[in-house]
C-alpha cells in the first residue's frame, strides 16, 4: 500500500503532520519546565533553578499543572501512534543488533518502520512513565489530604515519583541526543515535518517502501 | 538576645556546610511531660494559642473532653484523651500532651526540599521557616508523628517551635509556664532524662506500675519532647504514639541511595553521551544524501 500524501516536493518526505509536531512540542515545552523545577527539588545544588524560575513557591505550585499538561500530551501521542508502536520480530533482531546502530553502521540494521524499536521503547518508555508520576504525582500534589492510615501512599510515592522522573531523564537526554546531533535531519523532521527521501530510506527503509510502493523505484 | 541559642546545626535543602554545625560544646534543652499527673486542664493549649497569637480554628463536640481531634496548622499543642482498658479489667483516662517531638533526626528536615525552610538549632529545636516553605508537604511524610499541618489558604506548613521566641531570651516555653500541675518540665535533655528517670522508677517502685519508663524514643535520634508514661512498653494506647518512631524507610531511600544513584547515573549519562559523539559523531549527513540526489544514496 503507498501512501502518495506523504510525498512532498523536491524530494522530501512528510514524517509529522501539524498535529504530531505541535503535540511534541507542547510535550516539550511541559517536561522541560517539569525537570527544571523537578531538579530544582531534587536536588539543593540545582534549588537556585526554581528561584531563577518565579520562585520555588510558584515551581511548586505550577509543577502539577505542568505534569497534567505532559500527560495530556502524552495520552494524545499514544491516540496517534500507539498502533505504529506495536513491537513485532523486527524489532527483536533491530534490539539484538543495536550495537551497529549505536556505532554508526545503519547499513547493518534490520529495516525499521516508521519507528524503530529504540524509538518504540522511548514511546512506552515515556507512556509508562508519565503514568506512574501522574498518580505518585497527584498523591504529592495534595499530600495533607492523604488519611494518616492511608500514609504508605506517600511513602511509596516520593520513592516512585523521583525515581521514574529519572528513568525519562535517561529516556530524554538520549531522545535529545539523537534528534538534535546523531541524526541529521531529524531536529527538522520535527519542526517543519518532512525529512529527505535518503533519511527515510536509510533510518526507516520498510516505512519508506510503504510510502512509494513496494514497485517503486526511489526515482519514480 | 543570645545569638548562641539560635545557632543553626541543621538546614534542610541546602548545598554547603551549616554556619552552626558543629559549633557547640553540650546543651540540648528538652520538655518533659509526665502524664501521669496531667489532669487534661488544656492551660498549655491556652498558653500556646496566646503565646503564638493563633487564630481560633473551630472546635468539635462529641461529647468527649475532645474538642479538637487533631493539632492544625494553627494548633499546635494538644492533649489527646484516651480511655484504656487494663488486662485486670480496670479502666485508665490517659492524657498526652501531643506536639512536635523536636527530634534529633528530624524527618520532616531530612525531606525538605526548600532551603532554609526547616532548620535545627543548637540547642536541639526543630523550626519551620515559613517564610522559606515553598508548602511542598513532604515534611508531612517525612514526619513519623503526624505533626507537620498545612496552612490550606497560605500553603505553609506550620508547628510547636518549642517557643523558640522564649526559650532564646532564656524562658521556659509557654505550655511549661502555664501548667498547674507541674506535670510540664523544661531544661537541659541531660537534667530531664534524669527526672524522668527518677520518676519513673518512683512509678515503678511505689505506685504498682511496674512498666512505666521513659519515651525517648531512638529511631529519630531521641527527642527533644519526652514522656514518662504509666506503660512504657505501650505507647500506642496513649493517642497512637508511635512504639519505634522512624523516618520512613521511603524517605531515607530517597535521600540517600536513589540520590546518589541518580546523580551518577545523570552525570554518567552527559558524559557517556558527549564522549559517544566524539568517538562516533553523527550518523551520515543528510546533506551529503541531498548532493547526491534522492535516488543516489551511499553504495
Amino acid at each position: 500500500m503507498s501512501h502518495p500524501e506523504h510525498i512532498i516536493p523536491h524530494g522530501r518526505v512528510l514524517r509529522y503532520n501539524l498535529r504530531e509536531r505541535l503535540t511534541h512540542w507542547v510535550a516539550a515545552a511541559a517536561y522541560i519546565y517539569l525537570l527544571s523545577t523537578g531538579l530544582a527539588f531534587w536536588s539543593p545544588w540545582l534549588f537556585w533553578v526554581a528561584a531563577a524560575l518565579g520562585g520555588a513557591q510558584v515551581s511548586r505550585m505550577l509543577h502539577p499543572w505542568a505534569g497534567l499538561i505532559f500527560f495530556a500530551s502524552v495520552w494524545n501521542m499514544y491516540v496517534m501512534w500507539a498502533q505504529q508502536m506495536k513491537y513485532t520480530d523486527d524489532d527483536r533482531k533491530w534490539w539484538k543488533a543495536v550495537k551497529y546502530y549505536s556505532t554508526n553502521q545503519d547499513d547493518k540494521m534490520p529495516p525499521a518502520g516508521r519507528y524503530n524499536a529504540g524509538q518504540k521503547f522511548l514511546f512506552w518508555g515515556f507512556f509508562w512513565g508519565s503514568i506512574a508520576l501522574l498518580v505518585t504525582g497527584v498523591v504529592l500534589w495534595f499530600p495533607e489530604y492523604i488519611p494518616w492510615n492511608l500514609r504508605f501512599l506517600r511513602y511509596l510515592s516520593v520513592l516512585i515519583h523521583p525515581a521514574t522522573a529519572l528513568f525519562t531523564i535517561g529516556l530524554f537526554m538520549i531522545h535529545l541526543y539523537m534528534g538534535l546531533f546523531a541524526e541529521r535531519g531529524a531536529f527538522g523532521s520535527v519542526i517543519r515535518g518532512d525529512v529527505s527521501m535518503a533519511f527515510a530510506r536509510r533510518y526507516h527503509p520498510a516505512w519508506y517502501k510503504e510510502i512509494v510502493g513496494e514497485s517503486s523505484s526511489p526515482r519514480k | 538576645m543570645s545569638q548562641a541559642i539560635l545557632r543553626v546545626q541543621k538546614i534542610s535543602g541546602h548545598a554547603g556546610s551549616v554556619p552552626g554545625e558543629d559549633t557547640q560544646r553540650e546543651y540540648t534543652v528538652c520538655k518533659l511531660i509526665d502524664t501521669t499527673t496531667c489532669i487534661g486542664c488544656k492551660a498549655c493549649e491556652v498558653a500556646c494559642m496566646e503565646w503564638n497569637d493563633l487564630p481560633f480554628g473551630e472546635t468539635v463536640f462529641g461529647n468527649t473532653y475532645q474538642t479538637m481531634p487533631e493539632t492544625r496548622w494553627n494548633y499546635w499543642n494538644l492533649i489527646l484523651f484516651n480511655e484504656h482498658e487494663r488486662e485486670d479489667g480496670s479502666l485508665m483516662w490517659l492524657m498526652r500532651k501531643n506536639q512536635c517531638m523536636h527530634c534529633a533526626e528530624p524527618g520532616c528536615l531530612a525531606a525538605c526540599p526548600a532551603d532554609g525552610a526547616i532548620v535545627q538549632y543548637t540547642n536541639g529545636i526543630v523550626d519551620f521557616q515559613q517564610a522559606n516553605c515553598i508548602g511542598c508537604g513532604y515534611c508531612i511524610t517525612g514526619c513519623p508523628f503526624d505533626i507537620p499541618k498545612m496552612n490550606p489558604k497560605t500553603h505553609r506548613v506550620f508547628k510547636c517551635t518549642l517557643c523558640t521566641d522564649r526559650v532564646s531570651e532564656g524562658l521556659e516555653p509557654a505550655c511549661i509556664k502555664s501548667c498547674p500541675t507541674g506535670c510540664l518540665h523544661f531544661g537541659s535533655k541531660d537534667d530531664m532524662l534524669e527526672l524522668a528517670g527518677n520518676r519513673s522508677k518512683q512509678l515503678r517502685e511505689h505506685s504498682n506500675f511496674p512498666n512505666a519508663g521513659v519515651y525517648d524514643p531512638p529511631g529519630v535520634g531521641g527527642t527533644g519532647v519526652i514522656y514518662v508514661l504509666h506503660d512504657a512498653s505501650n505507647p500506642e494506647v496513649y493517642g497512637g504514639l508511635p512504639k519505634n518512631p522512624r523516618v520512613p524507610w521511603s524517605v531515607k531511600l530517597w535521600k540517600g541511595p536513589l540520590k546518589w544513584l541518580g546523580n551518577v547515573a545523570m552525570v554518567g549519562g552527559l558524559i557517556g553521551l558527549f564522549v559517544h559523539y566524539l568517538r562516533y559523531g553523527p550518523k551520515e549527513r543528510e546533506e551529503e544524501d541531498l548532493v547526491s540526489g534522492p535516488g543516489g544514496g551511499k553504495t
